[in-house]
This record gives structure tokens, sequence and C-alpha cells, in this order.
């Protein structure tokens, strides 16, 4: 297993390398340069600042310098920023976002699978039509339209929680709500279709020809093979949901990634961009490990390299 | 011989959108103590479902026992309630199934699912169930078990899965072993150590089997007794002797007639025209009828009853009414009664058959 991980840890590398590469090509092929926005720079002034960040270098010097500051851990500054590091604005972006994400994962899988599960256990009852409606609804209604509503009655007709800002549990609530929806509909749906494949596998039948209870059927027989497809899902929606989520973090005023990312873009602030786009990069590759991981866990008949046999 | 199950009258129906399916209409049939009965017949003629509902392992919705009893031990199966058919399920009446390669848990070592039945039934620890599993395993011939308890389903070939499942069923020694087609999911090498590995097994622990099957060699291989299912019903039963030297319903003679041997390469197959009944609208009369060449006019308007051929031999066609006019079974069909008991007949039954 260790072995394994140190290897997929390599190409973890070579991959992050390789998006390095091509995200500041993409970027410097954007017109415009951090400058663009600043009217009031005359060309003197212009050629002074451009010195000073080394933007008068050509591409290939520029991007070298790039990665060599990158594997010394130096992200650069951020040039909208009053010159903060950009590792400085990561920091101050990622736990705010991780935390929604999280949250929001959390809550929405669980209920999620909760609803999924009666839906499959109640099969072709109202539980299992109450059910869907449910699901189907939180993945085609957008988060801001829930995020919106619950601004409005939650917070501003009923005053029961503050509708933006992030730290305190009150603010927590609404935003986490809104971001789970989605999560909660995708995985409701998922474990359902599954579990009903499983509960009518063959397997099944011989489990219950043991004498075994209808409560170890679903749980102790059912519900590890009706995981694995879910995980395939919930891996690449974690790294979004934790990531910044533009519009509910813009909706609730949370002071995280996607917020960030955002107004790099927006002011072509080379560096934000870079660090932001590798973080996501590194976090995605992460997590696509550890899904990787997991399956071993779960599903016996996908043993990684290096497994006990 | 005494009893151990008596089925009266068993009725078994699905509800569907297109309406009821009508899957067992009537069967009644009992099971002795430590006999093997085989029940066959073709695709759709309710054999599994008749079994499938003595352990009520029907879905339900949509499948339900619609009329009939169950009797075992002098209970009514039909009438339990789910957890009392908990405590019956795997500990007296156990159940193989056919595919070996889809009726284990992918994701359960194969100890833990073996395991879980003894647990269930008897009151012992984990490490005396493990020891018992062991056993188990040695029993239905896995190699190394101590080593191979600890794997999953996958690391397993066909054969040595069906072993597994076999074990499954025996765990917790069954007064009554359903067999589902147990070998028809294996290649022949296989289900012949398969089948050797069931009849030494009831020998050692003395279950009596149902054994489904549409393998008529099979039967000959197994069977003391042989019950025949056409359109939900039993046509024909009787000794394997009587229904494979004297069989009277001519759906027994297209299924024997349809049997290949080894002997006869010249002959053609004689395969019985049509298909199964739609069992939706089951016909008013004999439901063979329409594909039986000795049909008479009688077959298309009435059900015919159960006639006695001799004490333990039964079938239900209108041939053996009285007033009938005397028919032979087809040449082919008589010449493969001799085949079978040199082919397939054990050497025992092979003496007896010369005899007569």
């Amino acid at each position: 297993m260790g072995k394994y991980i140190a290897k997929r840890a390599g190409y973890m590398l070579i991959t992050l390398f390789i998006i390095a590469t091509f995200s500041f090509i993409l970027m410097k092929l954007l017109p415009g340069s951090p400058l663009t926005a600043e009217q009031k720079v005359t060309a003197a002034q212009r050629a002074i600042i451009e010195a000073k960040y080394g933007l008068d270098q050509p591409i290939l010097i520029q991007y070298f310098k790039y990665i060599g500051n990158l594997v010394q851990g130096d992200l650069g500054v951020s040039f909208q920023l009053k010159n903060q590091p950009v590792t400085s604005i990561l920091m101050a972006g990622v736990p705010v976002s991780a935390q929604l994400g999280i949250w929001a994962l959390f809550i929405g899988t669980f209920f999620g699978m909760l609803l999924g599960l009666l839906a499959s256990i109640k099969h072709n009852t109202i539980f299992d039509y109450g059910a869907n409606i449910v699901s189907v609804l939180g993945i085609s209604i957008p988060s801001f339209i829930f995020a919106g509503l619950l601004q409005y009655f939650v917070g501003v007709k009923w005053g029961l929680l503050p509708i933006a800002f992030w730290g305190t549990p009150e603010q927590m609530i609404m935003p986490i709500i809104s971001l789970s929806i989605f999560p909660m509909a995708i995985s409701s749906r998922f474990l359902r279709t599954e579990m009903i494949e499983v509960l009518g596998s063959d397997y099944m039948v011989t489990a219950k020809a043991k004498g075994v209870s209808n409560f170890a059927l679903i749980f102790k027989h059912a519900l590890r093979n009706a995981l694995i497809p879910l995980i395939t899902v919930m891996g690449p929606m974690a790294v979004s949901l934790m990531t910044g989520t533009l519009v509910i973090e813009q909706i609730f005023s949370v002071p995280g990634l996607g917020e960030q990312f955002t107004r790099g873009v927006l002011t072509n602030d080379y560096s934000i961009i870079m660090g932001t786009t590798l973080f996501f990069a590194f976090f995605f590759i992460l997590v696509i490990l550890i899904i990787d991981l997991l399956y071993g866990i779960v599903d016996p008949r996908i043993r990684l390299a290096g497994g006990d046999d | 011989m005494e009893n151990i199950l008596e089925v009266k009258n068993l009725h078994v129906s699905f509800d569907t959108y297109g309406g009821e399916v009508q899957a067992v209409r009537g069967v009644s049939f009992d099971l002795k103590k430590g006999e093997t009965l085989a029940i066959v017949g073709e695709s759709g003629s309710g054999k599994s479902v008749t079994t499938r509902a003595l352990a009520k392992l029907i879905p339900s919705p949509p499948g339900r026992i619609k009329e009939g009893e169950i009797l075992f031990e002098g209970k009514d199966l039909a009438t339990l309630s789910e957890r009392e058919m908990q405590k019956i399920r795997g500990k007296d009446i156990s159940t193989i199934f056919q595919d070996p390669m889809t009726s284990l848990n992918p994701t359960m070592k194969i100890g833990t699912q073996v395991m879980e039945g003894l647990l269930k039934h008897n009151k012992i620890s984990k490490k005396e169930a493990r020891k018992r599993t062991l056993e188990l395993l040695e029993l239905v011939g896995l190699p190394e078990p101590e080593k191979r308890i600890d794997q999953y389903p996958h690391q397993f070939s066909g054969g040595q899965r069906q072993r597994i499942v076999i074990a499954i069923a025996l765990a917790c020694g069954p007064k009554i072993l359903i067999a589902d087609e147990p070998t028809t999911a294996l290649d022949v090498t296989i289900q012949a150590q398969i089948l050797e590995l069931m009849k030494d097994i009831q020998k050692k622990v003395d279950s009596s089997i149902i054994f489904i099957t549409h393998d008529l060699g099979v039967v000959a291989n197994v069977a003391d007794r042989v019950a025949v299912m056409y359109a939900g019903k039993i046509v024909e039963i009787g000794t394997a002797d009587e229904i494979f030297y004297n069989p009277k319903h001519p759906y027994t003679w297209g299924l024997l007639g349809s049997m290949p041997t080894l002997d006869n390469e010249e002959e053609s197959l004689i395969a019985i025209p049509g298909s199964p009944p739609d069992m939706l609208n089951p016909p008013i009369g004999d439901a063979f009828a329409t594909r039986n060449e000795y049909a008479m006019e009688i077959d298309f308007v009435e059900q015919p009853p159960m006639f006695k051929v001799s004490d333990t031999h039964y079938a239900a066609t209108w041939l053996l009414h009285e007033h009938a006019p005397k028919v032979e079974p087809p040449l082919a069909v008589q010449s493969r009664m001799k085949d079978n008991l040199h082919a397939n007949v054990p050497e025992e039954r092979k003496k007896e058959g010369d005899r007569s």
C-alpha cells in the first residue's frame, strides 16, 4: 500500500507540473495584463511596474522563474491586493471554503443516503415517489434559488438567521443548507437506483435463504455493494464543494476561495489565477487518490497494486 | 417412510401490469425423509417458483402464495410470518442456487458468508463458528480452507464457488435442501463433481433433497422420485424407474424423446412442437393439449385429474382414462427409455432395469 501511494504521489507531481505549464501558457494568451485596468498609469510608470514584477522579460524566462519559485513553495505575490503573497491569500480562503464544503457534503450526503435508502426499501410506494420529487427538484433547481429563498424568508421576513458573512454558527447555517441540496439530491438518486439493483440480485436471495433478517440484509449485505458507484460521483463533487462555490459564496458574502478566484480572473491577477488553479488541481488529484483507496476498502475486487495478495 | 414435507394444492401468482400471472396452479406433492425428489420441466414451468415458495423466497409484491398449504413438521409455512420464516430458512430449509457466479456477495469474505447462518441459528461463539466453517469447507472439498476462508468470492472459480454455496446451505444441517439447478451454470466436468459431492453429502447429513433441473441425465443420476412439471402443474410423478421406464404422460415422452444420448448417432432428437402457454391466460383444458399429438377433444375442454398408475406413480393425462384409446409412447422414446438404462442409470438400478 505504501509503495502504491508513493507511486501515485510521483504521478501527482508530474500532473501538477503539466497543469502549471499549461495554465501559465493559457494565462499569457489572455488579452491584457494586470495593469490593463489601471487608466492613470503613464507609459513610464507602467514600464517601472512591469520591470518590478518581471513582466518585461520574455515569457520563457518568466515561466522558468515561476516554476523555480513554485518548487520552493513560493506562489508569488498578488498584483491587486497590496502585494500580499498568494500563499497567505489561499490560506485565508481555503479554510472557509473547505469548512462550508465539508459541512454541505456531509449533511447533503447523509440526508441523501437516508432518502435513497428509504426510497429503495419502500420501492414504488408513496415514500419512493416523495423522495423522487425531492431529488429531482434538488438536481434541477440551481442552488442560488434556494439561497435566495432562504435569505428572503428565513433571513429577511422571519428574521431568524443572518443573511450574510461567515464565522458564527448562525451565519453558517443558510449557506450550508443551500449548498447541501445538490449533493443530497444526487446521492439520493444514485443510492436508490443502486440499492434497487442490489436488492434484486442473486446474492441477496442467498442471504435471505440463510435466514438473515431484513435489517441485516440491507445494512450488512446491500449497502456496501450499493456504495461503490456513489463513491465515484461523490469524489469530484467533494472537490467542487470544498474549493469554493462561486455563486453561494457570492450570495452570502462568504470570504472563500471562490470569491478570490473570480476576482483574480476579472483583474488578470496572474499569481492569484495560477495559485488557485494549482490548488484546485492539487486538491482534485488528492481526492481522486483518496477515492481509489476507498474503492479498495469497499470493494475487494478492486485490489490496488501492492496489496496483500 | 415418513413425510417431512407435504405440499397441498399450492397456487403462486404474480401480479403484473398485464394481470395475474399464474405461475403455479395447484401443485401437490410430498417429500419423504432422506429421499431426493427431482422436479423437471422446461423453463417457465413453475419449478423454481414452486420451490422458492416453500421457503417463502418469492419477492412479494408482485408474487404471492394465493392458495394452498406447505406443511412442514406440522406447521403450515404458508401462514407463517416473515419473522418466523427467518428462523426456518437456512436452519430447516436451505437452498442452493443456480448461478454460483452471482449468488455470493462480492464484498464479503466467504468465511463470513458461511458463518452468518451458523451464528444466526446456533448459540455459538465466533470462534466455534469459524471452526465449523472450516469443517464445512473441508466437507464440500474446498482445498486449503484455512488459507481460503478469508478470501473473497472473486478469488474462486465457478465450481469452487458452487462448493461454497453448498457449504452455506449445509451450514445448519437442514432437513430439506432445495437445489435449484445447481449444476446448470457449470461446465460438464465440474457438473459431475458437484453431483458427486451432493450425493456424498446426502449420505453424510441425511437431508431430504428437492432437486430442480431440466437435465434428465442429472435426474437419472440423483433422483429417487421424479415430478414432471408443465405450465404450473405436476403432470406426472413417480419413482425414477417409473418415470424413465414407464412414462405415461405425453409431455414426459416429449422430454425423454428430446434427450440426446451417445448411443444413437443417426437418430435425430424429437422436439416438442410449439411453446408453453401464456400463464397470464392459462388454457381451459389440459395446458399441454395444443402441443400434444395424442390430444383428444376432452383435453381442450377439461383439465385431466391425476390418474393413478401405481401406488407411487400418478399422471395427469386423459390417455389413462378407461375409455381412452390405447396409445404407446413413440418408438424413439421407447428406444431412449432403454438407452437410459445403460447410459445414465447408476449400477444398482441398471440391474433392476435388466430384470424388468
